[in-house]
């Protein structure tokens, strides 16, 4: 290398000065396309339709109008919708972690025949997503009468490969000797599962909950597929239905009930970032 | 440990076990079953060998839907690849605004598909901002998702906006383990920020490269309530992918033969893309064992 002391010291104050330009330029641009678009369907969802089709690229609305919200509460039972979604995605991230929990410890603690043939087949089924599955569990949930029912919409997802990796992997690092000493006291396997490991992954478990709920809360295919009937259906697909109904498209209606659905799910997040973000960055 | 008895851990996977089998395994083999088959739903199944799959492959459709789902894969997955590598070296700095941003771009990732689609559809709209935009500044502009030419591109852009977040967070771990003494000394070497990231930064970000890659391409071949939204797979068929078109099999033709001999062939790319994920995990981890010490 040519470059002296005194090189390395000036590009290294260049370098901060540059750097900090092109992180302002990234800031804006960012802030543009990513924050934009949540912007304008804000201000979409508070305009009027007159004042839509007479300016629609208008930036600002001429008076926060809440009438598309009205609007969209009273053709929709948002409310129903809501619910459903709530409960449905609620149940599948609490089945998933009652039933990864005895399985990540018996293949994370337990010494049997056929251990690594077990953990290989969970691992295996994290490679067939429910896009592959739909059409013959489709046709077993009608043999059975279970499609248009919460069941066919929970059952299908109560046990997460990913979920019962997490456990597995969290469980690997928490000492054999807090188990032999519960045993000692004379608790059983499902009480040390439950009431002492359970609450020592809790990181683990918040964070497979919250990204167990918000896919599912968010999910559009899986409950597209399986029902028909508006007692079990889902926010996702009310609110596609927005655009698809009736005469000409009516974007401060779709705009608003977008705001409706995204907004509960930008919450979590803006909660519960941590959990949220340990869970996608999770490896396998 | 040594179970407490030889039968425990056996009935403790046993729930796990049976779901998987029931909602994971027997699907699979069903499909495959049912691929040999015509069957609408209503009459009973009629045994036909391999037709199913004849038909795929000489009325071109199976090439067809292959061809754009890859065209879409390659697109997503390089763009919001490259864009979320970007992001992350440019946004891992300390500070409220910065977090704050990158949560921005993240939260894409967290909002559902549904609601980015529609989103997007109002602001590809005839009437909508971009179009406006383009118009205000004397761009030409056209029906991005009614031409058969742009569709395709326009939901890839949509996705890309959607998964973006996703590939900088992934990113953003792969740099937060890289000690920042490396980079000092770089620095004190002279080499400038292109050097330093060229030759410290990204030789140890290929492992999360490799990640990134390989899940969002798989994520993106599974791509459907983007198309199902916005598009319904057309214009003529310009953005039926996979799923979709599997879909529409099912639920549009009442074909189901015919789409169980898709999902065979479906899931046998998701299978060769997961062999491709460990070989290239593989090749981007054990650097620093072949490191010499």
């Amino acid at each position: 290398m040519t470059a002296g002391q005194s090189g390395g010291a000036r590009a290294g104050l260049f370098n901060s000065r540059s750097r900090r330009l092109a992180s302002d330029a990234v800031l804006l641009v960012v802030a543009i396309v990513w924050l934009g678009p949540y912007a304008w369907m804000t201000i979409t969802s508070l305009k009027t339709l007159p004042e839509i089709t007479r300016a629609p690229a208008y930036p600002l609305p001429q008076a926060f109008q809440l009438g598309a919200y009205r609007e969209v509460l009273q053709a929709v039972p948002v409310m129903r919708y809501f619910v459903n979604t709530v409960f449905m995605a609620t149940a599948i991230a609490l089945l998933q972690i009652a039933l990864a929990l005895p399985a990540g410890y018996a293949l994370a603690k337990l010494r049997f025949v056929g251990r690594s043939a077990a953990f290989v087949l969970v691992l295996s089924c994290l490679l067939i997503p429910a896009q592959v599955t739909f059409v013959p569990v489709f046709t077993m949930l009608g043999s059975v009468g279970l499609v248009n029912t919460f069941g066919a919409l929970i059952l299908p997802f109560g046990v997460s490969a990913l979920g019962t990796f997490l456990v597995r992997q969290a469980l690997l690092s928490v000492p054999d000797e807090i188990i032999e000493a519960a045993r000692m006291d004379g608790a059983g396997e499902l009480r040390i599962i439950y009431l002492i490991l359970g609450p020592m992954l809790r990181p683990t478990l918040s964070a497979l909950f919250l990204f167990s709920f918000v896919f599912h809360y968010n999910d559009y295919f899986w409950p597209l597929v399986m029902t028909t009937d508006d007692q079990v259906r889902t926010l996702p697909l009310a609110i596609a239905l927005l655009r698809e109904q009736g005469t000409g498209v009516r974007w401060h209606l779709v705009m608003a009930g977008n705001v409706i659905l995204s907004l509960p799910v930008l919450l979590v997040f803006a909660a519960a970032q941590r959990q949220i973000l340990r869970a996608v960055t999770a490896r396998i | 440990m040594k179970p407490k008895h030889p039968l425990s851990p056996y009935l403790l996977l046993l729930p796990t076990a049976a779901f998987l089998a029931v909602f994971f395994l027997i699907p699979l083999l069903l499909a495959a079953k049912n691929s040999f088959f015509t069957w609408d739903l209503l009459t009973p199944p009629r045994y036909v060998g391999l037709r199913n799959y004849e038909v795929l492959v000489g009325s071109g459709e199976l090439a067809g839907t292959l061809l754009r789902t890859l065209g879409y894969s390659a697109v997503v997955v390089a763009l919001s690849g490259a864009l979320g590598l970007a992001l992350a070296v440019a946004l891992d700095r300390p500070g409220p605004v910065y977090a704050f941003v990158r949560g921005a771009v993240f939260s894409a990732y967290v909002v559902s598909w549904v609601a980015v689609a529609l989103l997007w559809m109002w602001i590809l709209d005839a009437e909508g901002l971009f179009t406006a935009a383009l118009r205000g500044v004397g761009l030409p502009t056209m029906s991005w998702l009614g031409d058969p030419r742009s569709a395709l591109l326009a939901l890839a852009a949509v996705s890309v906006w959607k998964i973006t977040g996703y590939a900088m967070v992934i990113f953003l771990a792969g740099l937060q383990d890289i000690p920042r003494a490396l980079h000092e000394a770089a620095a004190l070497d002279g080499a400038g920020p292109w050097r330093r990231f060229r030759h410290v930064t990204w030789p140890l970000l290929r492992p999360s490269a490799a990640f990134v890659a390989t899940t969002s391409l798989i994520l993106s071949f599974q791509a459907f309530d983007v198309i199902r939204v916005m598009t319904q797979g057309g214009p003529v068929k310009a953005t039926t992918l996979f799923v979709y078109a599997i879909y529409e099999h099912v639920f549009v033709n009442l074909r189901v033969g015919r789409a169980s001999a898709m999902i065979v062939i479906f899931f046998s790319f998701l299978l060769l893309l997961t062999v491709l994920q460990l070989w290239a995990l593989r090749a981007g981890a054990p650097r620093e064992g072949r490191r010499p010490s």
